[in-house]
C-alpha cells in the first residue's frame, strides 16, 4: 500500500449532493458532524467543492433533472474517489421506483460515466449515522486493496 | 553570510516553518473541536491531508488558463518560505539580514494574497472570481492599518526599518506593547493578522457555505496541497512577525528566554483560534468599514501618541 493510499484512508473529505432526497437523509448526514458522532476524529470533513473531495455522499432518488448534474459533479472529482449512496432512495430509488420523474438509480448513473467507480451502499430510510460511519470504514478497507 | 549558509537557512527555515505551520493547523482544528465539544482530529491530521492531496490528480477546468492557475500556488509557497527565512534569521541573530528587511517582509507577506487572486481569476470559475474580488477588497482594507501599526513600533524604536534593530531597541527600552500606543498598535495588528490569515470573521474570500471555498474552488490535488501549505506557513509566520515587532523577540542568553518566546508565540496563535471560533463572518462591506473607519483612525491616533511620546521622552505613551 502506497503512502498516499494510506493517507487517503486517513483523510476522506466528503462532498454532499442531494439528488432529490426528502431531506431526512441529509439531516442524518449533518448529524455526523455533531459532538455525538464527530467524524473529524477519522479525519473526515465536509468540503464545499467537489474538486477537494474524496467521497461523494449522494442522498435521494436521482431524478431526471439531477442525473446529468450528478454525473458532472462526479467527473469534477479528482480520482481516486468513492461514492457513498446513502438511504433506500439512493440505493435503488426506494418507494419512488417507476415514478414518472425518475432518472436511473444513483449507481447506474455514476457507472454510466465511470464503469469502474467504487460505490458503497448504505441501506436505511434514513440510515443511522452509525451505519454511515460503518460504510465509511468499509470504504477505507476497500481503498487498502487499491 | 556566505551562500551555503543562506541555502541551509532557507531550507531549514522553510521546512521547519512548514511543519510548525501544519502542527499549528492541528492546534487550530483541535481547539475548534474542543470549543464545540467534539474530540477533533489526531495531531498528524494536517500532514496526512497534504500527503493525500499529493497523490490525487490535478484537474484542470476547461475555462482555466493553465500557466497562471498552476504557477500561482507555487509562487505563493516560495514567497512564504523566503519570508519565513528572513524572520527566523533576524530572530536568531538581530544583527543580520539587511537594512530594510521589515519592508521586504511586509511585501512578501502580501504576495500570497495577490497570487490567490491570480490563481482564482485564472481558474475561470464564477465562484472563484467573486472570491478574488473579495480578496482584493480585503487586502485593500487591512494593509493600511497593518502598516500604520507596524510604523508605531518603528517610531518607538528610533526609526529603524530592520527587524533586528526593532528587537535590539526593545531589549533596551522594553517591549513596544507595554505602552499605550504600542498596545493599541498590537491590538490592531492582531485583528489585521486575522484578516491576513483569512480566518473568521474575515474569511469572506473563501466563505465555505456561501461561495464554496471561493478562491480555491477549482483547485485539486497537489495544487490544493500547495495552497494549504501556504496557509499553514502563514499561520506560523504571522504571530512570529508580531512577536518580533511588538513583543520583544527572542532573548537568547538564558533558558527562560526561549520559554517566554514560546509562551508569547503560542498565546498569539491560540488568540487567533479563539477569535475565529467566537465570531460570525462579516460581510465584505462590513469588513471594509471595520478596517477603514474603525481601525485606521485608531492606528493613526496610536502613531501620533507614539510620536508625541518619542518627542517628549514619555516612555509609557
Ligand atoms: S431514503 Fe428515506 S429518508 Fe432518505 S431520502 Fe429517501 S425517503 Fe428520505
Amino acid at each position: 500500500m502506497a503512502l498516499t493510499t494510506w493517507a487517503l484512508r486517513k483523510s476522506l473529505w466528503v462532498y454532499h449532493v442531494n439528488a432529490g432526497a426528502c431531506n431526512n437523509c441529509d439531516i442524518e448526514v449533518l448529524a455526523l458532524l455533531t459532538p455525538r458522532f464527530d467524524i473529524e476524529r477519522f479525519g473526515m470533513i465536509l468540503v464545499g467543492s467537489p474538486r477537494h473531495a474524496d467521497v461523494l455522499a449522494v442522498t435521494g432518488v436521482c431524478t431526471r433533472q439531477i442525473m446529468p448534474r450528478l454525473q458532472e459533479v462526479y467527473m469534477q472529482m479528482p480520482k481516486p474517489c468513492v461514492v457513498l449512496a446513502i438511504g433506500a432512495c439512493a440505493n435503488a430509488q426506494g418507494i419512488f421506483t417507476e415514478a414518472y420523474h425518475m432518472g436511473a438509480a444513483v449507481d447506474e448513473t455514476i457507472k454510466a460515466v465511470d464503469p469502474s467507480a467504487i460505490i458503497i451502499y448504505v441501506p436505511g430510510c434514513p440510515p443511522k449515522p452509525e451505519a454511515m460511519i460503518a460504510a465509511a470504514v468499509k470504504g477505507m478497507e476497500f481503498l487498502k486493496t487499491l | 553570510m556566505n551562500p551555503s549558509e543562506i541555502v541551509i537557512w532557507f531550507i531549514g527555515a522553510g521546512l521547519g516553518t512548514l511543519l510548525l505551520g501544519l502542527l499549528l493547523k492541528w492546534v487550530d482544528r483541535k481547539v475548534t473541536a474542543r470549543v464545540q465539544w467534539r474530540v477533533g482530529p489526531p495531531w498528524y491530521q494536517p500532514m496526512v491531508d497534504i500527503i493525500k492531496l499529493m497523490g490525487k490528480e490535478t484537474l484542470m477546468p476547461v475555462t482555466a488558463r493553465g500557466t497562471g492557475f498552476l504557477l500561482a500556488p507555487v509562487i505563493a509557497l516560495a514567497t512564504m518560505a523566503v519570508a519565513a527565512t528572513i524572520l527566523w534569521r533576524s530572530l536568531w541573530d538581530p544583527s543580520s539580514p539587511f537594512l530594510g528587511d521589515l519592508i521586504v517582509v511586509i511585501y512578501l507577506l502580501a504576495i500570497p494574497a495577490l497570487m490567490t487572486m491570480l490563481g482564482a481569476s485564472a481558474s475561470g470559475s464564477p465562484h472563484a472570481s467573486v472570491g478574488a474580488s473579495r480578496e482584493m477588497k480585503l487586502l485593500l482594507s487591512y494593509e493600511l492599518p497593518m502598516f500604520l501599526a507596524i510604523l508605531v513600533a518603528v517610531a518607538r524604536s528610533g526609526w529603524t526599518f530592520q527587524l533586528g534593530g526593532l528587537v535590539t531597541a526593545q531589549a533596551q527600552t522594553g517591549p513596544v506593547v507595554f505602552s499605550i500606543s504600542g498596545a493599541l498598535a498590537m491590538l490592531i495588528a492582531i485583528i489585521c493578522m486575522q484578516a491576513k490569515l483569512g480566518l473568521v470573521p474575515f474569511d469572506v474570500a473563501e466563505a465555505e457555505c456561501e461561495i464554496m471555498s471561493g478562491v480555491y474552488v477549482e483547485y485539486s490535488g497537489p495544487a490544493l496541497a500547495n495552497w494549504l501549505m501556504t496557509r499553514a506557513m502563514m499561520l506560523a509566520v504571522m504571530p512570529l512577525l508580531l512577536v518580533e515587532v511588538f513583543w520583544g523577540g527572542l532573548y537568547r542568553q538564558a533558558w527562560w528566554g526561549f520559554l517566554s518566546f514560546l509562551g508569547r508565540y503560542v498565546l498569539l496563535v491560540v488568540l487567533v483560534v479563539l477569535i475565529r471560533n467566537t465570531n460570525p463572518r462579516l460581510r465584505i462591506d462590513q469588513t471594509m468599514k471595520v478596517f477603514w473607519f474603525g481601525l485606521t483612525p485608531v492606528a493613526i491616533v496610536a502613531l501620533v501618541l507614539a510620536l508625541i511620546g518619542q518627542a517628549e521622552g514619555i516612555a509609557w505613551l
